[in-house]
């Protein structure tokens, strides 16, 4: 039962967003009307996910470091749930897109550098299935996913600005936080940031324990075969 | 300075020994162009100056993955280890990547001409034009050459190159398309300062990264 209260915290939170992200008051814009609710899903999901990548190439600089193999196993499973977010956050984007710009798929630079940002990430995920040794496939793609991270943050951060995009902070349209960020969006965005981030946590530690639990187990008959011998 | 030096020498020699390898990378570029101008030929006065440019890049994408792709993998593995045991990586990385740029410098520059040949010239500033492809090249040359690096330690070095360096590069390949498509429509320099310092940018993080990254790569 030991460290159970953040996931605890995880579930109130996420129950939280839910119940208020439907039912809580928000300001009424046009266009976007009663849509903007998807701020607490779609923009949250998307810092959530930077977040873990973030998280992810940490724990990859470190294991390049100090050479644990825990550590790589830690910046893997972080890279996958937040491929899951990002996955997450293009559907719900595309469903907000559909109701406010009139197409699931618009051609607008981020959207696109947001597609390519998750080819990047499934690049690595496949990385690392194509090597055999356990320290080496650490190492190397640890290297590319240090690299992955700083081409990732341009295309999703930095490009889009230098264009005309549909999203907000971008080609001369105003970031969220201006002017249509009230109070009552904040009560309900802020929390919902730090649930999904919990919640990816939560998938990676049991991803995480899973496989240092198989790792464990693959080495007994080893071990025993050796004794035989 | 001296270890790079002498190191960007050594691929020099080795490539003018074997010579089929430029020759090959040469004879690609120009059969890729011929085949865009055969395919184009019936509505050549059709091919707007955005698809001119784009098909452009395309070319020069898939020439500079292959001509970059070998960089590591034509070294015998024993080679390497001698190479390891001689000098820092740091001087292996930055003497790669000079070269490479190098090459692709020769290999788009070549490619242009037969390009602009065969194909027409609409470009309204050359200069600018050259500039574009300066940048480009030292930009492709500089991620390839690592993730040549990466994919060379896998056993599926091929796909895992093409699938690994796409998406990495298409920022890069993004912005070169734009601030070439200046070039073409002959726009003012101070349009595209935004697009060479992006670029510039972009070369000298991913520069910088292979500089850092290199040592661990190079180990195993």
């Amino acid at each position: 039962m030991r460290k159970i209260w953040w996931k605890i915290l995880c579930i109130v939170i996420i129950f939280y967003v839910i119940v208020m992200g439907l039912m809580g008051e928000v300001p009424h814009l046009a266009i976007i009307n009663e849509s903007i609710r998807n701020t607490y899903y779609h923009v949250a999901l998307w810092l959530a996910m930077t977040t873990l990548l973030f998280a992810s190439m940490v724990f990859s600089v470190r294991y390049l470091i100090k050479g644990r193999i825990n550590d790589d196993d830690i910046a893997s499973e972080l890279a996958k749930s937040a491929i899951f977010f990002g996955i997450l956050g293009c559907l719900t984007g595309s469903i907000w897109a559909n109701y406010t710009w009139g197409d699931p798929w618009p051609n607008d630079p981020k959207l696109n550098g947001a597609a390519v940002g998750i080819l990047i990430y499934l690049a690595y995920l496949l990385l690392r299935s194509s090597f055999e040794d356990e320290q080496r496939k650490a190492r190397i793609s640890s290297v590319y996913n240090i690299f992955a991270f700083a081409v990732f943050i341009p295309i999703i951060y930095i490009l889009p600005r230098l264009t005309d995009s549909l999203h907000p902070g971008s080609g001369g349209n105003s970031t969220f936080g201006s002017y249509d960020f009230d109070n009552s969006i904040r009560r309900v965005f802020y929390p919902a940031v730090i649930g999904y981030i919990l919640l990816g946590l939560w998938l990676a530690e049991l991803r995480i324990r899973m496989k240092r639990i198989n790792r464990v187990r693959e080495e007994i008959p080893d071990s025993a075969g050796h004794v035989t011998h | 300075m001296n270890e790079i030096k002498t190191l960007i020498w050594k691929e020099v020699t080795l490539e003018w020994r074997q010579k089929y390898a430029l020759s090959g990378m040469l004879l690609y570029v120009v059969s890729t162009v011929f085949v865009a101008y055969l395919s184009f030929s019936l509505r050549r006065n059709q091919l707007t100056p955005i698809v001119w440019n784009t098909l452009f890049w395309i070319i020069i994408l898939f020439t500079a993955v292959n001509a970059v792709a070998k960089s590591f993998s034509q070294e015998r593995y024993g080679r390497l280890i001698y190479y390891y045991s001689l000098c820092s990586p740091q001087a292996i990385i930055i003497s790669k990547i000079i070269y490479n740029s190098l090459i692709m410098l020769t290999l788009s520059g070549i490619g242009f001409g037969i390009y602009s040949l065969v194909m027409g010239n609409p470009v309204g500033d050359i200069g600018l034009y050259l500039l574009s492809i300066l940048l480009a090249a030292i930009g492709f040359a500089s991620v390839l050459t690592l993730v040549a690096g990466i994919a060379s330690k896998a056993d599926n070095s091929a796909t895992l190159m093409a699938v690994l360096s796409f998406p990495l590069i298409l920022p890069m390949l993004l912005m070169t398309i734009k601030l070439a498509k200046n070039a073409l429509d002959g726009l003012d320099w101070s349009v595209s300062t935004d697009e060479i310092t992006t670029l510039l940018s972009i070369d000298l993080i991913v520069i910088t990264l292979s500089y850092l990254l290199f040592p661990y790569l190079w180990r195993s």
